[in-house]
Parts: structure tokens; C-alpha cells; sequence
């Protein structure tokens, strides 16, 4: 394990740092610094203090944990690897995040898993334990994102305009979600035994990073939304 | 070279700040310190900072600050204020020469007075004829400008990076219970002196990340009523649309915030609380060409207070925490940690959703 001290650094020195031979990397201090780890390959990475912007940009399978809340872009256009986040994340987490994982203990900002997309084998999963902002999943078009609700402090699960633009992917939140409005252009529907398990695997591994019980997890009924492929999103500005 | 005003170029900020609630005195240097994180955020063409309560020995004066192209300007203006103020005292504002602020205007601040008289022949309000007479200098008065008019505040703004722009005005020695700041990256026009924020109108200041799409729409509408936007940049009209729904139109704080930041109709609609939704219609009826589209994230500025803001999409930032008696708000987490390491209850407000801060009343 090599430390960084982060106190003194700007974004560039903390990478480059990184970019030394070794795999496994402590951070301290962290204060803002941008673009962790942005692109980097089979490294192992916990970060104590605030990482800044884009943190695992582009990130090309290494593991991330951070010990406390991380800023906005987290995961931006990542393709493989696991970013752990032992807090809260800001604005548009996993944007168009192509393929690994964004566990996040705590809530998500606004636009969490905008544009996500999925390829194959490529399917990036997002877990968010508590609550998330507003255009949740806008423009989804692959990938799952899961939202628990574990800690809503009397907050909605998701705020407003959820799903807006989805045309791929499966979103599921943990509930009913009765009160929650959806676009007509998404199917919002209680998750079958069969789609449940498709995510077990997830929960499983979310449970074990986070000391939480997936059983107890999936007790609750889950609502999954998925495009509905009848009815598509089209000329959603201009007629083309 | 043309100046701010005069070019167009069709791009984001820092915006960060802190209070204390109680009304206890902070050093200009920890807003400073708060800044530096987001260093990647401008780049270098604009910072500005305002502190409320920092001029407690004038605090019954509107303390103007002002650039000037030349002595002869500076001059000119003074014997224009002369004759519709008393003023108490004037004075170089105290700057330091460091290689990173180069080519400043000349800096002067004047702590006046509106004459008793010009008031009473000119039947108007006192606030209403120091705004008043700030447009006519900021419009018709080539080479002045007045970057401030606020009463015990003031702004103190620069082409530069903001952290070196607080070094420049020594905010160091200066104490107040409420500081804002501002890093530049100005999109629309190349960033001038006058056009780094804080954009103030009396006591009222803004610092602004974003870039409104409604411009022209809210400048023309709000231009109708007096205000005259000279400089081109969002953040003036979004200053003048405050000073015109607060001062003029009195509306409170939260109501404003309903007008610039207006729910959608669908939003409206679905309210459950009637009430709300019968004061949301009204105040989008009202005042439709005042809502202001497109991204932004505000701190505004007022004598005993500051509110924060986001547009309703929430295209920006901002991340609020509190500790003991402070609250801090800014564009980024690291921005707060900076100022208050133990910061608590660090949460986003949703897009629309005002974050009002009052000082104790007798506490400032």
C-alpha cells in the first residue's frame, strides 16, 4: 500500500502519483482534486477526504472506495471496475457509464445514471442506498440502476421526472412507488421472481460491501420501469 | 481593445459562501481559503468577493466603490456625486501589488450620504435614488463604474483568479458576518473588471455559476423599469430582477425564489397543498418574463442574510453544510470542507428550492 498525501496537490500531481507502478494507493487529504484515477486499469484505490469532479472517469477496471461523500460525475463514461462510495454522490453519478459498478451507501444527486448504455456482456449496475434527485435514469439506454431507500429522511425515493428519455436499461426501486409519477413513454410495473433475481447477484455484493442483509432487501415488493417499446420516446423536440 | 459591453463571444464558476447566523465576525481570509479548491472552475479572467458587515464605522452610509479609467474620470464623477451627496469620506481602496493582478483601473471607495434636500426635491426614496443614480454613472459616465452601493458591505472583485483577488484587496483585514465568493469563466463576453461578480445593487449582491438562457427575455422585461443593463453578462439582469421583485415589488424572499426558479405547469398541477398552488400559478402569471431559464447556481447576497438558489433543472451545483452557528453553502463539498473541515449535514438543495439563511435580528 502507498500513501498520497493529497494536502498540497493539485488533480494532475495525484494522478501521476498514482500512475507509479504500484497497484494498491491510499489517498489522505483529499480536497477537490478532479479526474481520480480517470482511465486507470488494475489498481486498487481508497481515498480518505472529498475527491473532486469526474472521480473514475473513463475508468478502466480498478477499484475505487471512498470513505466519505463524493462530488459530482462520479463514474463519468466508465467502462469496467467498481467505485465504492461510503456517502453520498452529487450530480449526474454514472454518466453514460458503459459497463461496471457505482455503489453508493448514501444518496445521489440529480440525473444519477444519465445515459447509461449496455453491450453485451457490458452492463453497468448502479446501487444507490438511499434516495436520488430528480431526471433519475434520463436517456437510459442499458444498464440497471437500483435504488433502496434505505435512508430516505422523509424524502421520495426519486424526485421529479424519473426516467425521462428512456429507451433501454431497467431501473428498480425498492417499493411500491405508488405516489411516484412516470412519463408515458416507460412501463412502471411491481418486479417479477425472475427479474428480482436478476438483481440478487447485485444486492448480494452491495450487501457484503455495506453490512446489509439482501434477504431482508428483497422482502419488500421492488417496482422495475422499463422502456415500453409500444409507445416509444420520438421527436421529443423536433419533428425529424 | 474592446471593452466588456462592447463584445460577444458565445461556456462555468465557483461560487461558495459562509454566515454566521449568530452574527459573529469572519476574517475575509477563510472565504479566500474556500475558493482555492475549485481553482479548476475559472480561469483566471474574473473573482470577486462580497462581506457583509465590514464597515461597521460607516454602517449609516452607502459605502460606494468605484473604478475609474483616469483621474480626470474620477474627478468628473465626484464633482456629479458632490452635488447629490454628502459625502464623509473618501478614500484609495487599500490594494496589494502582486504579479498575478495586473493593469487595475483606478479603485476608490466613497462612504455618502443622499443630500436632504435632492431627496426632497426629487420626491424620491432614498434607496430608490441611490439606485437610481448608479445606473445613470454605470450607463452614461464612460470610464466610471460603480461595482458597489450597499450599506455596511461591499464587493471587491477583479480580472484574476479569485484566490489572488482576495490577496489583492487585503480581505485579510476586513471582518464580516456574512462573505460570498466568486471564481470566473466568463462565456459570453472576454471579462472585465465591472463584469467579474459580485454583481451588487445596494445592499444586495450576487455571484452566479451558469449561463441563463433567458437573457433577453428578463432584459428586456426588467430594462421597462429603470434598470439598465450595460455590461451584457446574465448576472446583472439576475441582480436587477432581485432588487426589482424584493425592493420594489416586495415580495419575499421565497416568493422571488418562485418567480426566477417557477415549478413547471405539471408541477403546479400536481400539488397537493392548494395554497401552493394557487400562489405558484399567481407568481408565474404575474410575472412570466422574469423566470430565468437555463443553468444556474446563486448565492444572493442582503444586509442580514444570503440566499441560495438553483435553477429549477438543477444544471449546477451547489452543496450546503452547517456547523455551530455558520451555514456554508458552494458549488463544491470541497469548497465547504475547506472552510469548516467538521462541516455537518452536508445535503443539495433540488433545483428551485431556496435556501434562505437569516442573521439573528440585533445581531448585525
Amino acid at each position: 500500500m502507498q500513501i498520497i498525501d493529497a494536502a498540497n496537490l493539485d488533480y494532475r500531481a495525484v494522478n501521476e502519483a498514482l500512475r507509479g507502478t504500484g497497484s494498491d494507493y491510499l489517498i489522505e487529504g483529499c480536497l477537490g482534486q478532479r479526474f481520480i484515477a480517470a482511465g486507470m486499469s488494475d489498481k486498487n484505490l481508497t481515498i480518505n477526504g472529498i475527491p473532486g469532479n469526474a472521480l473514475g472517469a473513463y475508468l478502466n477496471n480498478a477499484n475505487i472506495t471512498v470513505n466519505a461523500n463524493a462530488q459530482d460525475a462520479v463514474g463519468d463514461t466508465m467502462n469496467e471496475g467498481k467505485i465504492l462510495i461510503h456517502g453520498n454522490v452529487g450530480d449526474t453519478a454514472g454518466y453514460g457509464m458503459r459497463g461496471g459498478k457505482i455503489f453508493v451507501q448514501g444518496n445521489a444527486g440529480y440525473r444519477a445514471g444519465i445515459h447509461m448504455k449496455a453491450y453485451k456482456e457490458k452492463i453497468p449496475v448502479m446501487i444507490i442506498g438511499g434516495h436520488a434527485g430528480s431526471f433519475l435514469g434520463e436517456y437510459q439506454a442499458g444498464g440497471v440502476i437500483i435504488i433502496l431507500g434505505l435512508h430516505k429522511d422523509s424524502k421520495p425515493i426519486v424526485g421529479n421526472f424519473p426516467c425521462t428519455g428512456m429507451h433501454g436499461g431497467k431501473v428498480f426501486l425498492r417499493g411500491t412507488c405508488e405516489d411516484i409519477h412516470f412519463p408515458k413513454q416507460v412501463t412502471a410495473r411491481h418486479a417479477d421472481t425472475k427479474e428480482l433475481e436478476e438483481i440478487r447477484k447485485y444486492l448480494a455484493e452491495y450487501c457484503s460491501d455495506f453490512g446489509y442483509s439482501a434477504d431482508e432487501l428483497l422482502s419488500e415488493p421492488f417496482t422495475v420501469i422499463t422502456p415500453d417499446s409500444k409507445n416509444p420516446y420520438k421527436q421529443m423536440y423536433i419533428a425529424n | 481593445m474592446k471593452i466588456e459591453g462592447q463584445v460577444r463571444i458565445p461556456s462555468g464558476c465557483a461560487i461558495s459562501a459562509a454566515i454566521s447566523k449568530d452574527g459573529n465576525k469572519m476574517s475575509g481570509e477563510m472565504i479566500i481559503n474556500s475558493i482555492k479548491p475549485m481553482h479548476d472552475r475559472s480561469n483566471g479572467l474574473g473573482g470577486g468577493f462580497a462581506g457583509y458587515g465590514i464597515y461597521p464605522e460607516y454602517k449609516e452610509f452607502y459605502a460606494l466603490h468605484m473604478f475609474f479609467d483616469s483621474r480626470e474620470t474620477r474627478k468628473e464623477c465626484e464633482a456629479f456625486l458632490k452635488e447629490r451627496f454628502e459625502i464623509v469620506h473618501s478614500e484609495v481602496i487599500p490594494t496589494r501589488k502582486i504579479p498575478a493582478i495586473t493593469a487595475e483601473p483606478i479603485i476608490w471607495r466613497y462612504f455618502a450620504a443622499p443630500l436632504k434636500s435632492v431627496l426632497v426635491s426629487l420626491q424620491l426614496e432614498e434607496k430608490e435614488f441611490v439606485a437610481k443614480t448608479v445606473m445613470k454613472i454605470n450607463a452614461e459616465m464612460p470610464g466610471a463604474y460603480v461595482f458597489s452601493s450597499g450599506k455596511n458591505m461591499g464587493a471587491f472583485k477583479a480580472v484574476g483568479f479569485p484566490e489572488d483577488v482576495g490577496v489583492f484587496y487585503k480581505l485579510e483585514e476586513y471582518e464580516g458576518y456574512s462573505w460570498t465568493a466568486h471564481g470566473r469563466y466568463p462565456t459570453n463576453t472576454p471579462g472585465w473588471w465591472g463584469g467579474a461578480h459580485p454583481f451588487t445593487l445596494l445592499d444586495y449582491s450576487v455571484v452566479h455559476n451558469g449561463e441563463i438562457s433567458s437573457y433577453d427575455a428578463n432584459r428586456r422585461f426588467i430594462e421597462m423599469f429603470g434598470y439598465k443593463c450595460t455590461l451584457q453578462t446574465d448576472t446583472e439582469v439576475i441582480t436587477y430582477i432581485m432588487d426589482y421583485l424584493l425592493r420594489v415589488q416586495e415580495l419575499t424572499l421565497g416568493e422571488t425564489a418562485s418567480v426566477i426558479a417557477a415549478p413547471f405547469w405539471s408541477t403546479i398541477a400536481a400539488k397537493t397543498d392548494l395554497n401552493a398552488q394557487k400562489k405558484h400559478t399567481y407568481l408565474r402569471t404575474m410575472f412570466p418574463s422574469l423566470l430565468i431559464t437555463g443553468p444556474f447556481s446563486i448565492v444572493f447576497g442582503f444586509e442580514g442574510g444570503l440566499m441560495a438558489l438553483n435553477d429549477r433543472l438543477k444544471l449546477r451545483s451547489m452543496v450546503v453544510g452547517e456547523k455551530d452557528d455558520k451555514i456554508f453553502i458552494a458549488s463544491e463539498e470541497a469548497a465547504i470542507r475547506s472552510m469548516e473541515p467538521n462541516a455537518e449535514n452536508i445535503w443539495s438543495p433540488a433545483g428551485g428550492e431556496p435556501v434562505i439563511v437569516n442573521v439573528k435580528e440585533g445581531a448585525f
